[in-house]
């Protein structure tokens, strides 16, 4: 197989990658604010739900979860799903996983804003709704983006675990690639895909972090 | 007609209680000065005032309607919603430590309230904005974030933000106490200034040379209750003995 066709190979891999990336963000960035809602809810069950439901996600490892969100299915309840539950499962363990992760990063970033600001919103007449949408979650985006900013860039390195369901993204394809020339170049060319979009990343990341530098 | 009346006041934190039967009357246009020392309750006052804090007896009426009270057995009553929001119209409230919002700039945290909560025109309520700067000595801080000021420029914004609301009555918990010498002048000038505006207030202070040159009525509290009541020079030529002490401690 010629260095281009390989290169080829792995590009294909890389935007399956991309998707698992951008589909989980879209997903769990939102779904994260609502587990959070619900860790701080006064509803003890409701919290208490969560709260284990956190701890599984943070507890257990990511590449269980796919297997038990995949296969889950057919051992519980003997449902035979078609041919896209592969790449359905990979979306919704991932999901799962990151927004639980989301959730505890926004539950400290809402915990750490002073008392002061809510207090103030309510003398001046915000609503509930209004004090959270304009006065603390512009203030908690700004705080958390650091810890945001780790999680998305780990994100990025761990769609390499969808080869534990033998989906066709990048390092699969590597691994695959690697076994059948039995080289180990394909390994390196993943690693350079996976720097470099990491930087990426990291480089946009950063951009937005600036641009909320104009207070303190 | 009474702005403000607050009849036999209580108020207890865990078993520890705070305030112990205050009553307090403040009439349009009229200056009050709440002193006395640390933990005297003079905060939770104002807080209950602003129903930041709910009373565990007694009755708080505004424009002489009863807008909170609490029974006998404990159960208290609040307004809700819109009628909340028409209470809440009546007053405003200076932190000791500002509380700006950090994100927005001076004219932004002056201006958000009323056009977003009071639905007001954003041309006319900006207009007002810049003259109210203008009062504050602040019209080149207008695109300025509140880290950008200092602190008596920060309060001045605070004393700004409350006033766009047009209140009727303002609440001042140690307004300079968070300042430096230097910067607490500045913020007592512009409160004074206010005295024109014909709006009431209500003005926690251990500035008691301010307070005794500003008041209509001044009321020294000490452990949760009225020690001594009446007009300025009334008060500060008071024969009590805790009162003495108090400015004897002061004076130091
Ligand atoms: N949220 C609270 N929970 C428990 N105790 C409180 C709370 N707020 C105030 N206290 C207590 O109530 C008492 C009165 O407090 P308050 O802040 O009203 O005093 P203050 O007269 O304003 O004092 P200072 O001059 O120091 O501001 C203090 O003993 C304080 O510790
Ligand atoms: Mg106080």
């Amino acid at each position: 197989m010629s260095f281009t066709v390989m290169l080829q190979q792995l590009a294909e891999g890389m935007l399956r990658s991309m998707g698992i990336f951008f589909l989980t963000l879209l997903f769990s960035l939102p779904l994260g604010l609502f587990v959070a809602f619900g860790r701080m809810s006064k509803n003890k069950i409701l919290q208490g739900i969560v709260r284990v439901y956190i701890s599984i996600m943070r507890g257990t490892p990511l590449m269980l979860q796919l297997l038990a969100v995949y296969f889950g299915p057919y051992y519980l309840a003997g449902a035979k799903l078609g041919k896209n539950w592969r790449f359905t499962a990979i979306i919704l363990a991932f999901v799962v996983n990151y927004a639980a992760y989301f959730a505890e990063i926004y539950r400290s970033g809402i915990a750490s804003m002073p008392p002061g600001q809510y207090e103030a919103a309510r003398l001046l007449g915000y609503s509930k709704s209004g004090t959270f949408m304009r006065i603390i979650l512009p203030q908690v985006i700004k705080r958390i983006l650091p810890s945001v900013t780790n999680e998305v860039m780990t994100l990025i390195k761990d769609t390499s675990l969808s080869f534990s369901l033998a989906y066709a993204e990048m390092f699969t394809i590597a691994k695959q690639i690697a076994a059948k020339e039995t080289s180990f170049v394909p390994f390196i060319a993943a690693a350079a895909f996976y720097y470099v979009f990491n930087a990426i990343v990291g480089f946009i990341m950063n951009r937005i972090e600036r641009s909320m530098n104009y207070y303190t | 007609m009474s702005l403000l009346e607050m009849n036999h006041i209580r108020k207890s934190f865990g078993s520890l209680e705070v305030i112990k039967d205050i009553s307090l009357k403040v009439d349009e246009g009229e200056i009050l000065s709440i002193i006395g020392p640390s933990g005297s309750g003079k905060s939770t006052m104002l807080r209950c005032a602003t129903m930041l804090e709910k009373i565990d007896a007694g009755e708080i009426r505004y424009m002489d309607e009863r807008i909170a009270w609490a029974d006998p057995d404990g159960t208290k009553h609040y307004p809700k919603g819109a009628e909340l929001k028409k209470v809440c119209s009546y007053f405003g409230l200076v932190f000791q430590s500002f509380n700006l919002f950090p994100h927005f700039s001076v004219m932004k945290n002056i201006t958000d309230a009323p056009i977003h909560n009071q639905k007001r025109n954003k041309e006319e309520v900006c207009e007002e904005a810049r003259k109210l700067l203008a009062k504050m000595g602040l019209s080149d801080k207008a695109d300025a974030y509140p880290c950008q000021l200092s602190g008596g420029q920060q309060q001045r914004v605070a004393i700004a933000r409350a006033l766009a609301l047009n209140p009727k009555i303002l609440f001042f918990d140690e307004p300079t106490s968070a300042l430096d010498p230097e910067l607490t002048g500045e913020v007592l000038k512009v409160i004074k200034s206010l005295a024109d505006l014909h709006i009431a207030m209500v003005i926690v202070t251990h500035e008691m040379n301010f307070a005794r040159e500003i008041s209509d009525h001044v009321m020294f509290m000490d452990k949760g209750v009225v020690v001594v009541e009446g007009s300025a020079e009334e008060v500060f030529t008071t024969d009590n003995a805790r009162m003495k002490a108090f400015f004897g401690k002061l004076q130091h």
